[in-house]
């Protein structure tokens, strides 16, 4: 009896310990990065358009699949596919924004719910009847290296994922802040009709914010490709990861999308170091429901 | 107030219970069963999407949970199946009245409401997974125990019945609730809350109950589906597939109409099983082709086949008008 429990004590210790803690925080701010570019694609789209994609878990699978084929068709190692893909996803996501979800949606907010669920449900099941329900990984070399920083192991390939997220994050900032496209993007997020009635080419705009976020998600599959798998609803567990990093950060900030993300990552590395694999998810949707419930404008975020 | 009275569904039902008497053809039956179904879910979520404007992401928590309930019941509890499902429907209102008083007491909408009731599910999903008590990964078996006591049948005729009735009662429900005074609170929300807010409805109590009654619809569906086919794993319960069927077939049939959901879900089964005839059965190509319908009917037909018969009427009714030489014009 005792014993047992002060076996328990010295297990409780243990997992308390630096030793194991500190690579998990670190881990989870590695996956974190990641998760905050598939959620800066979606915040932009919600910042302007003020709508949720719920096509952008799909969008994300169907980027999988495309770098996963542009390694194993084309032989092009992902980093590198990530330079021809990005603009490949820019002109779908706008294509689909301007010809499909804006034309078909009529302006209602309902509708587009609904237009980008049909969207997602299109697009998933495509990839299904495609490529069947298998799991695929590509073999890189470097997939495996590790990097050692002294408190902690770190895999080559989500450390790179980790400063590319930064410097997309820092990218799209600029783009938002220097450029007459980006200055016209806010512009339509604060004012649509104001926007309008000072000549921006509102259903442009819209489009090439939708671009933008389906772009983050091309190089978001390409940085995650070499230490992760592919099938067609690979997405999905990204998307609802998505969605609580926008909601935690404040819908439509990018800082706070990028904060969010990180905080995410850290809080399923040590809920799956406590609770075990499966349940680290149900850390990430029980925080979800919560925020949403009591506090939908984020954590960083102004009122929603 | 327009719309379909209570002799009309009575009389379509009793129509349609003719049916297992013209054919035989289980694959007919089975068509049949599932159709009804997909219906009787698909009202649960009309009564709070449809009438209440609320649209709901997630109803496979509820469609689940009166599985779940209805399983467990018998299997755990040794219950009888009657009264199990019994208690699967009150599960599944609980769940949904759980749900309401969060979400909507939160004063969450539109998206942010669509959001919540899929994290909902999916949060239900995933630990119907791993619990011990839903049988984990492997699901739940119900025992084979072909007695008409026993909610089990020889044949597929007497489930067609019920859950014929089951579409019946469903229908009735929603025709007194669209002429209640509760139904007329609910399409003021929907129209606009804070109007209807300033004339003296409690817009949050108004959809509690709403969701209360469609969660109970909707979980009947879930405890019927349970007890026909005998299994139930996570992936089936709380699956997003349920969600995706139980709002496509209103949206297909007509949003917030007493028939839009039975309409919208023959339609849509057909549709299913027709491309399956055309390509073979292949996973997933009938979900294409749903998710295909949905956009073009929101692009094209907002209002569903209801309202495109209700136009094609309205522009025969102008026609004989000018025939008949009384044309305003």
């Amino acid at each position: 009896m005792r014993g047992s429990f002060y076996a328990a004590l010295a297990f409780c210790g243990r997992m308390l310990s630096p030793i194991i803690l500190v690579p998990a925080v670190l881990n989870g701010l590695l996956t974190g990065a990641v998760y905050a570019l598939v959620a800066l694609g979606l915040t932009l789209i919600y910042g302007v358009l003020h709508i949720i994609n719920f096509a952008h878990g799909a969008l994300f699978s169907a980027a999988l699949f495309a770098a996963f084929f542009a390694y194993r068709l084309l032989g092009l190692d992902p980093y590198i596919a990530a330079i021809l893909l990005t603009p490949v996803f820019f002109l779908l996501g706008y294509g689909l924004q301007r010809f499909v979800i804006g034309p078909a949606a009529h302006g209602e907010d309902r509708n587009i719910l609904l237009v980008t669920l049909g969207l997602a449900v299109v697009i998933e099941n495509t990839l299904l009847y495609a490529f069947r329900a298998d799991t695929r990984t590509v073999n890189l070399d470097y997939a495996f290296n590790v990097i050692d920083i002294g408190v902690a192991f770190l895999s080559v390939p989500r450390v790179i994922a980790f400063g590319v997220a930064l410097v997309v994050a820092l990218v799209l900032w600029l783009i938002l802040t220097l450029t007459d496209t980006g200055k016209a993007m806010r512009a339509v997020a604060k004012e649509k009709l104001g926007a309008e009635l000072v000549g921006i080419d509102v259903v442009h705009i819209y489009a090439v914010t939708f671009g933008l976020g389906t772009a983050c998600l091309a190089i978001a599959a390409c940085l995650l490709l070499p230490t992760y798998y592919v099938n067609p609803h690979v997405g999905n567990a990204f998307v609802l990861v998505a969605f609580t990093v926008v909601v935690l950060g404040g819908m439509g900030s990018v800082t706070g999308s990028l904060l969010g993300g990180m905080f995410v990552g850290v809080v399923e590395s040590l809920s799956g170091l406590y609770l075990g694999e499966s349940l680290g998810q149900i850390g990430i949707f029980v925080m979800f429901i919560l925020v949403l419930l009591f506090r939908p404008s984020g954590l960083f975020g102004e009122r929603a | 107030m327009k719309g379909i009275t209570v002799p009309w569904i009575l009389t379509i039902v009793a129509a349609l219970a003719t049916l297992p008497l013209l054919t035989a053809s289980n694959v007919v039956l089975n068509f049949l069963i599932v159709t009804l179904l997909i219906a009787l879910v698909a009202q649960g979520w009309n009564v709070l999407g449809g009438y209440g404007g609320q649209y709901s992401f997630g109803h496979a928590a509820f469609f689940g949970t009166g599985a779940y309930v209805t399983a467990i019941m018998q299997m755990r509890y040794g219950v009888n199946a009657w009264a199990a499902f019994a208690v699967g429907i009150g599960g599944g209102a609980l769940v949904g009245a759980i749900i309401g008083a969060l979400t909507f007491r939160s004063g969450l909408r539109g998206s942010y409401f669509a959001l919540v009731t899929l994290a909902f599910a999916e949060v239900l999903r995933i630990l119907a997974s791993v619990a011990p008590l839903t049988g984990a990964g492997v699901g739940i078996l119900i025992a084979l125990d072909l007695r008409p006591q026993a909610f089990q049948f020889q044949s597929r005729a007497p489930f067609y019945w019920i859950i014929l009735a089951l579409v019946g009662v469903s229908l009735v429900v929603v025709r007194m609730i669209e002429q209640s005074r509760f139904g007329a609170w609910l399409v003021a929300v929907r129209e606009n809350e804070d109007a209807a807010k300033a004339l003296g409805v409690n817009p949050t109590r108004v959809k509690f109950a709403a969701m209360t009654v469609s969660a109970a619809i909707t979980a009947a569906g879930g405890a019927f589906y349970a007890q026909y086919y005998l299994f139930i794993d996570s992936g089936i319960a709380y699956g997003s597939w349920i969600s995706v069927e139980a709002l496509l077939a209103p949206i297909v049939g007509g949003v917030g109409t007493v028939l839009g959901p039975l309409l919208g879900a023959l339609v849509v089964k057909a549709l299913g099983e027709l491309t399956k005839l055309v390509t073979g059965d292949t996973p997933g190509l009938d979900l294409v082709v749903y998710g295909g319908v949905l956009i073009l009917i929101v692009a094209f037909a907002p209002n569903g086949i209801t309202g495109l018969l209700t136009n094609l009427r309205g522009h025969f009714m102008r026609l004989r008008a000018r025939a008949l030489g009384r044309s305003d014009g």
